[in-house]
């Protein structure tokens, strides 16, 4: 399959001891690398609010009104599909199953809709059951814009662009849709354990 | 945004190394034949996977640096505390065969009909997928104006600078330089950063409605495109790819 690169050795990136928790393809990083395509947004918080709409009663909270929900503190591992994850970041966020509500949500999408047009779509049951939130602190912080604050999207199960930065809207869909990097080839699901990184893997 | 589905396999190509050529005591050029190559646009990357004897396997990315429908060509930075970038920069010889798959990447991508004023600002390696464009431009014979700003550290940091001047000569691109470390002696260009003032002299003006794209190390790559953001520029008309290395917090 693969053939040998000649007097290729390698440095054997540093896993840091916890091979069972990295992916394949994955290395351990202390940085917090960034990517997106755009610049980075900076909405002040008297401009902000967060919206779901759709398939789901229409609602939106202002940035006080978001900030007065009931939040969680959620350490959770990060896989970036540049290769890079980081262990045990500390957020703080609003779970999705308070944004979402408790309705059953079986074969819904949810298209998160942010700052700068970007979008990425997720199965309603990836987002729900404590496995997503919008995530406004890290590291006891505000969540820096550069990292997506005010807000974003954290679903740590998935490659870390579906936790789209700058998150403002959740849009309930009953049909899948790719959303912006989804669009430009990257895959649709995006599992880190079965390395799906570009579409077709 | 532009929706271009790019719903294709990629797959893992055994390319061979056909030539290489040294752009700058630290920069090199790889150009490989990759078997089945779909083509590509200006502006997008590859990526490339390297495997030790004992089956331990690297990937990085790398901007495709030449135009469609020409060779496939790759230029590369060395960085000496690297993994990757040494050995492609000085192990790696003509015949030598490595593992690419691609093209990837849609976004950071420039077409004739995207138009313009278009507006280039290069860190570094940086310049790679933006003279992907430049070429293309005068490969489709556009006549957009164009205006590439160009920070390297040292006159012989600067990389296809014999290319860039003929651009600036011949093309009506006007290619500004910014030597930010050291200058030749003589030097009366920019010598500083690409900061706000630096851009406010040298950007197209946001009126003119320009079309940027930004590329260089995440650092570079973030300060340049706030800047523009802040001198009036649409987001959406901001590009940017980000290279990697001290990205901040
Ligand atoms: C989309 C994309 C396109 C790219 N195109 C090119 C290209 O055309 N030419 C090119 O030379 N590189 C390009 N890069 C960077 C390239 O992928 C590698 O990151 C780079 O060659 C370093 O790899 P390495 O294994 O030598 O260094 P590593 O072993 O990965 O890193 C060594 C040290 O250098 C730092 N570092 C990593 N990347 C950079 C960087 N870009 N600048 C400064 N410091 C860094 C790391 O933090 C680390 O401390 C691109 C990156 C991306 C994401």
């Amino acid at each position: 399959m693969s053939s040998v690169s000649r007097g290729f050795r390698g440095r054997r990136r540093d896993v840091g001891g916890e091979e069972g928790r990295v992916p394949p393809g994955q290395y351990v990083t202390q940085d917090f690398p960034v990517l997106s395509a755009g610049p980075t947004p900076h909405t002040p918080h008297d401009q902000w609010s967060f919206s779901v709409e759709g398939a789901i009663t229409p609602r939106t909270w202002t940035w006080e009104e978001f900030r007065s929900l009931p939040s969680e503190t959620v350490t959770a591992d990060i896989h970036c599909v540049t290769r890079w994850s980081k262990l045990d970041t500390v957020w703080e966020g609003v779970s999705l199953d308070t944004l979402l509500g408790q309705a059953d949500r079986g074969g819904m999408f949810v298209m998160a809709h942010c700052d700068g047009g970007y979008t990425t779509n997720l199965p309603a049951q990836d987002v729900l059951g404590g496995q997503a939130w919008v995530a406004f602190g890290y590291g006891g912080q505000p969540l820096p814009p550069e990292h997506g604050g005010p807000a974003r999207l954290l679903v740590p199960h998935l490659y870390f662009w579906k936790s789209a930065k700058w998150v403002r809207r959740l849009l309930l869909l009953d049909h899948d849709m790719p959303g912006f990097w989804e669009t430009y080839g990257y895959h649709n699901y995006g599992d880190p354990w079965r390395e799906q990184r570009y579409s077709g893997d | 945004m532009a929706r271009a589905a790019v719903q294709r396999r990629l797959t893992w190509q055994l390319a061979t190394v056909d030539a290489v050529t040294d752009e700058t005591p630290r920069v090199r050029t790889l150009t490989v034949g990759v078997p089945g190559w779909p083509g590509h646009q200006a502006g997008q990357h590859l990526d490339i996977r390297l495997t030790a004897e004992d089956g331990y396997q690297a990937e990085r990315e790398y901007s495709v640096a030449s135009a469609p429908g020409e060779p496939v060509a790759i230029t590369v930075e060395r960085l000496d505390d690297g993994e990757v970038s040494p050995y492609l920069t000085q192990e790696l010889q003509a015949g030598d065969e490595i593992e690419v798959r691609g093209p990837v990447g849609g976004y950071f991508v420039w077409r004739p009909e995207d138009g313009g004023p278009l507006l280039l600002i290069a860190g570094g390696s940086g310049i790679v997928p933006l003279r992907a464009m430049l070429r293309h431009r005068q490969q489709t014979g556009s006549t957009v104006p164009t205006r590439l700003i160009y920070s390297a550290r040292t006159r012989q940091d600067v990389i296809y600078s014999a290319e860039l001047m003929e651009l600036q000569q011949g093309d009506g691109v006007d290619v500004v330089l910014t030597l930010t470390r050291e200058q030749p002696p003589g030097w009366d260009g920019h010598t500083g950063r690409v900061d706000a003032e630096l851009l406010r002299e040298l950007a197209w003006p946001a009126g003119q409605d320009p079309l940027a794209y930004v590329c260089g190390p995440t650092a570079f790559a973030e300060a340049v495109s706030a800047t523009l953001v802040g001198l009036g520029y649409p987001p959406q008309r901001v590009r940017i790819e980000r290279f990697g290395g001290t990205g901040g917090p």
